[in-house]
């Protein structure tokens, strides 16, 4: 179901309205914000200077570091009272980012939201499961409001404590599962050991996944064990540009449908910062166009992706986003050479007897990079032959050095002996700093 | 006329073998013979349990990579030449050995567990030879 027109407007209508909207905006940052007052006249711009949508590409970035060093409500463009809500990420690196929502804003995120959960296949009828850690997080509130919106029942369960997840989850035979795809795969292992076949035992038709991305690798394992007919779509968003509710897939999976009458999109050169050709790949830029309590001028999101303007089988036209290749943030640079665990991950699940579990362990020995994975052996594609452990072990060694361009150990190691997550799965494991 | 083998992929770590022996254990599950072959990172632990079907579902219930692969439990007397006459018989028949070892019986009359390439060929070519392989219940038993 498509849950608004405007996602089926012509480019010339989403355009004038993006182009008012985008004046305004900047109009409201130069007045309401000192952080961004100085940056435009530092670069000798007024809010005038916006006449098309490509003026936007006068103006200078912002990015995490601008929200730490303004932390915490130095972004705010809104007297305090204005806002309803606090949210924060947990900031594993520094001062955790900070943003805050207006009434208006609240509006704005449970409508993109519930624009991206009808675009996964959610209805009313739906019982919704909610595997996201409620708190500071955005991912939680963003889809129960969202799905609320919509008319589903919430279930909002949070995450943690697997074993009662799939109690209610049977008992209210729960037809949509929110998580991320890395805990949506733990829920259904523990699910089995508990003696349950999510097939059948359990009723979910529709999952939509977000908060870390999902590779097409990980997208056939979902399947294969919650069932073929499983609906899974996954949905971009992060807490500095709204939360959850920036994109998301539609049942054609043909990339996220940008809720474009909100948020404009760029993709830049991460190096050089120019912006690139549409269809080209790189990093992603975003303007919010209607966020009155932390409006953000081309936010560097670090995730890189390409855009498509071309009309979807699906009815929409909104410009979608490539499914991402991977964060500025996450690539490793092993020797000189840029790697995306993305890719290492398509290659794992392809494999004929790894399971989804692994990790990467990237170390420094003798002043050189070295890239070591581990990954657990399948509890169902087990075999008792050296031989073809062997030649599975050669044959993703051979795999990884084609794609990688450099040689990486591969270590098979007992179905569940990696550690399990139950949000975002931290798949890398840097120790250079320790051993330098 | 096949043994069930319980088989498990555990990593060179300390304490994944006895963690195996725990989950059986547990199960009540007696375990006949054993062997364990390992290359420098991990290590194939092949059983013949009084169970083996319980004892994979057990283990699979814990966590374990684990299978059932249908082997040859073949009675061979202790004596000299005994093995190499057996052994005869696949070379003839053209079978590979994948791996063997002990059937431990506990009597005078010890048994290999024989894996080979094509179990169907290798249990014709012995009863061609009159060698005689141990009923699958009957080796399960063993120590009962």
């Amino acid at each position: 179901m498509i849950w608004s027109e405007v996602e089926t407007w012509s480019r010339g209508q989403v355009e004038e309205l993006q182009l008012e909207r985008l004046k305004k905006i900047v109009k409201t940052v130069y007045a309401g914000n000192a952080a961004y007052r100085k940056k435009m006249d530092d670069a000798n711009l007024k809010p005038e200077d916006i006449q098309s949508l490509s003026d936007i590409q006068k103006f200078p970035f912002t990015t995490k570091q601008d929200m730490r060093d303004n932390y915490p409500f130095g972004m705010f463009c809104v007297p305090k009272k204005q806002l309803l809500r606090i949210h924060a990420s947990s900031g594993t690196t520094g001062k955790p980012t900070v943003v805050g929502y207006t009434k208006n804003d609240l509006e704005m995120w449970a409508e993109c939201v519930a624009r991206l959960a009808a675009a996964g296949g959610a209805t009313e009828d739906d019982i919704a499961q909610i595997c996201f850690g409620y708190g500071m997080f955005t991912g939680a509130l963003g889809l129960h409001k969202g799905l609320e919106r919509l008319g589903a029942a919430i279930v909002p369960s949070s995450s943690g404590n697997t074993q009662k997840q799939l109690l209610y989850m049977k008992d209210f035979e729960c037809s949509l599962l929110v998580a991320t795809p890395s805990y949506a795969l733990r829920i259904a292992e523990v699910a089995q050991e508990m003696g349950l076949d999510p097939k059948k035992d359990l009723h979910i038709k529709t999952a939509l996944l977000g908060s870390e991305l999902m590779t097409e690798a990980m997208r056939t394992e979902m399947k294969h064990v919650w069932g073929e007919d499983l609906q899974v779509t996954q949905n971009y968003g992060m807490s500095e540009l709204i939360g959850p509710g920036v994109s998301g897939e539609c049942l054609e999976l043909n990339g996220m449908h940008i809720n474009e009458d909100h948020f404009l999109c760029e993709i830049i050169d991460p190096k050089t910062g120019e912006v690139m050709p549409a269809g080209e790949k790189g990093e992603l830029v975003v303007t919010t166009l209607t966020k009155e309590g932390i409006p953000l001028i081309r936010y560097r999101t670090r995730d890189i992706t390409r855009l498509f303007y071309e009309p979807c089988a699906c009815g929409r036209t909104s410009a979608r986003m490539e499914n991402m290749s991977g964060r500025t943030d996450d690539m490793l640079k092993i020797r000189g050479v840029n790697i995306f665990p993305s890719q290492i991950e398509e290659i794992l699940l392809n494999s004929e007897i790894c399971g989804p579990h692994y990790e990467i362990v990237v170390t420094r020995k003798n002043h050189s990079d070295a890239l070591d994975i581990n990954v657990e052996v399948a509890a169902d594609k087990m075999t008792d032959s050296f031989k073809e452990l062997a030649a599975a072990e050669a044959d993703l060694k051979a795999k990884l050095k084609t794609t990688l361009g450099i040689a990486a150990p591969v270590h098979l190691v007992s179905a569940n002996t990696l550690q399990r997550f139950e949000g975002k799965a931290k798949r890398i494991i840097d120790k250079r700093e320790e051993d330098r | 006329m096949f043994v069930k083998q319980l088989s498990v992929f555990i990593e060179n770590r300390k304490g994944r073998l006895e963690d195996v022996t725990n989950v059986l254990k547990d199960n009540d599950i007696n375990i006949v013979s054993i062997s364990l072959a390992d290359t420098n990172e991990y290590g194939l632990l092949r059983m013949i349990v009084s169970d083996p079907i319980r004892g994979k579902q057990a283990l699979r219930d814990q966590g374990f990579s684990a299978m059932l692969t249908d082997v040859l439990a073949v009675r061979l007397p202790n004596g000299v030449g005994k093995l190499q006459n057996l052994l005869c018989h696949f070379n003839e028949a053209e079978l590979n050995i994948e791996y063997m070892y002990i059937l431990a019986t506990g009597s005078g009359n010890d048994s290999m567990v024989i894996k080979v390439s094509d179990n169907e060929k290798a249990a014709s070519a012995l009863e061609k030879a009159g060698v005689v392989l141990f009923n699958p219940d009957e080796a399960y038993a063993i120590h009962e």
